[in-house]
């Protein structure tokens, strides 16, 4: 069950260009890989829905890509400060898939050590823009990586189940390799809990809210 | 007793029961004749005090409301409004015929003001006339406060046969991104948020002053304040919009925090506060719910 929670900042460290933001874990129930909470900033009007990325000694790990004011202000949160957290939220990964692999680019390296945590050795393949971003990927050791101009199309493997989150372009050349991937998608959210209708991203020429129906869409839906 | 609601389009009761069940009442999101997929993403943009939405009158359209949705929404146990939109006057008269039939709705609310949608629709009066012929259910009128004088129109609306007004909806906005490109797919969307409380508040103060209709006072309610605020300019009751996407915990405490404000201004019961920021001045319409 989603539940909102005041939680104490527990820690806060680079890796790479992100900021990985632990938070006391208290009565969150942490979910399933691939969903979400929504992290209210100190000062913005708007929580920011962010995947777990780690769970681990009564601790939620959420990576931050600072792209904005909101994000921003989660990155420059101290450990003891406060901030409103809620969740979990949305429809994860489906995990009993015969031959897992997990692909990411860029900051949507985030939900897979939960996902990988979860699902015990699973092979996964990395993409990013930059030797300074590729530092994101001791959060998933023995991930393969490729650095741009190499994107994950190029090197993912034939016959697997793929589990993907990346940027929206990624996801389309993903699914067009692999048509039944699982795609963690991600759009400007209000609220995250299906009342907004902000979400929706088009996936087939229908209008889907992603806080609801997804964050992971079978590509195939 | 101030009743809460939530704007239409502020919340999804299926998707999130609990929350509407903390509610007085549910007000769904708004419904035409026939189905809209809304307007593309990007849909939503957070500002420096408030937020730009643009979804663009998404629903399944009245029949599939009528068949599928309210059946539903009816075994929730919350008193029901159902927001009617249109583009032309014969959608707002089809919705309220539609509704007429219809058990477990205790009013309808007449959306005669989004700011998404680009379609002109007629003059209010014409609007709230078409749907009062056809309606049986109270019809509540909710109006924008971008016109040059709100009060005119919620005199027409109720010349026209409106049983209470809604003030108000979101005003159009826009916002850059670093690029200084619009950040909403349709470059303008409605604002909403703590910036629009003094804006509803006006516009709730000029119609008190205008009409003895009810009114649902709505806009950047954020906390228990807020709504009293709401009320001492007139409202009978306040709806909650941006907040419910902040805090889906919104009704439940805000209506512990009004009876707190209203007592830490020494009013026994938020009610009290009805109208007193018309104080000053005779109450010009003599009358209360």
């Amino acid at each position: 069950m989603p539940r909102r929670e005041a939680r104490s900042v527990a820690g806060r460290e680079a890796v790479g260009p992100y900021t990985l933001l632990r938070v006391e874990q208290g009565g969150l129930d942490p979910g399933e890989p691939g969903q979400f909470f929504m992290l209210s900033p100190p000062g913005r009007l708007l929580p920011r829905p962010m995947s777990l990325c780690l769970h681990e000694a009564g601790e939620l790990g959420f990576l931050i890509d600072v792209v904005g004011p909101g994000t921003h202000a989660l990155a420059a949160l101290e450990p003891g400060d406060e901030m409103s957290v809620y969740g979990p939220l949305g429809t994860g990964f489906r995990l009993d898939v015969p031959r897992p692999l997990l692909v990411g680019g860029g900051v949507g390296v985030a939900p897979f050590p939960f996902t990988a945590a979860r699902m015990g050795g699973v092979p996964a393949l990395l993409g990013f823009r930059t030797a300074l971003h590729a530092e994101a990927a001791v959060l998933l050791p023995n991930a393969e990586v490729v650095l741009e101009p190499t994107y994950v199309t190029e090197a993912l493997p034939d016959g697997h189940d793929v589990l993907a989150c990346g940027p929206g372009p990624m996801l389309e050349a993903v699914r067009a390799l692999a048509p039944d991937a699982q795609l963690a998608w991600e759009a400007p959210m209000a609220c995250g809990y299906g009342a907004c209708y902000g979400c929706v991203v088009e996936i087939d020429g229908a209008l889907r809210r992603l806080c609801v129906d997804g964050p992971v869409l079978g590509a195939a839906a | 007793m101030i009743r809460l609601l939530n704007a239409s389009g502020c919340l999804d009761a299926l998707a999130a029961p609990d929350v509407a069940r903390a509610l007085d009442v549910f007000v769904t999101k708004t419904v035409t004749p026939l189905a809209r997929q809304g307007n593309p993403p990007v849909r939503i943009a957070e500002t420096d005090r408030g937020m730009l939405n643009s979804i663009g009158l998404q629903n399944p359209g009245l029949d599939r409301f009528v068949d599928e949705h309210l059946p539903r929404l009816r075994e929730l146990g919350v008193p029901l409004w159902v927001s009617v939109g249109g583009f032309r006057a014969g959608d707002y008269a089809e919705g309220c015929e539609a509704l007429a039939a219809e058990p477990g709705i205790e009013a309808i609310e007449l959306n005669v003001s989004c700011p998404n949608v680009e379609e002109a629709a007629g003059t209010v009066a014409q609007l709230v006339a078409a749907a009062r012929a056809a309606a049986t259910l109270p019809l509540y009128v909710k109006l924008s406060p971008a016109v040059p004088d709100v009060a005119e129109l919620a005199r027409a609306a109720e010349a026209a046969g409106a049983d209470g007004l809604t003030l108000v909806n979101t005003i159009r906005g826009l916002a850059l991104d670093h690029t200084l490109r619009p950040r909403l797919a349709r470059a303008v969307g409605g604002y909403s948020g703590p910036a629009l409380k003094p804006v509803a508040l006006a516009a709730v103060h000029a119609c008190r002053r205008a009409s003895a209709l009810p009114i649902v006072g709505v806009g950047g309610v954020m906390n228990g304040r807020d709504a009293l605020e709401f009320v001492a300019v007139g409202a009978n009751a306040v709806a909650l919009g941006t907040v419910l996407f902040t805090d889906p915990d919104a009704p439940g405490r805000i209506r512990a925090e009004l009876a707190a404000e209203a007592a830490a201004v020494g009013l026994a019961d938020p009610t009290d506060a009805w109208g007193v920021a018309h104080s000053d001045v005779p109450d010009p319409v003599g009358t209360r719910n």
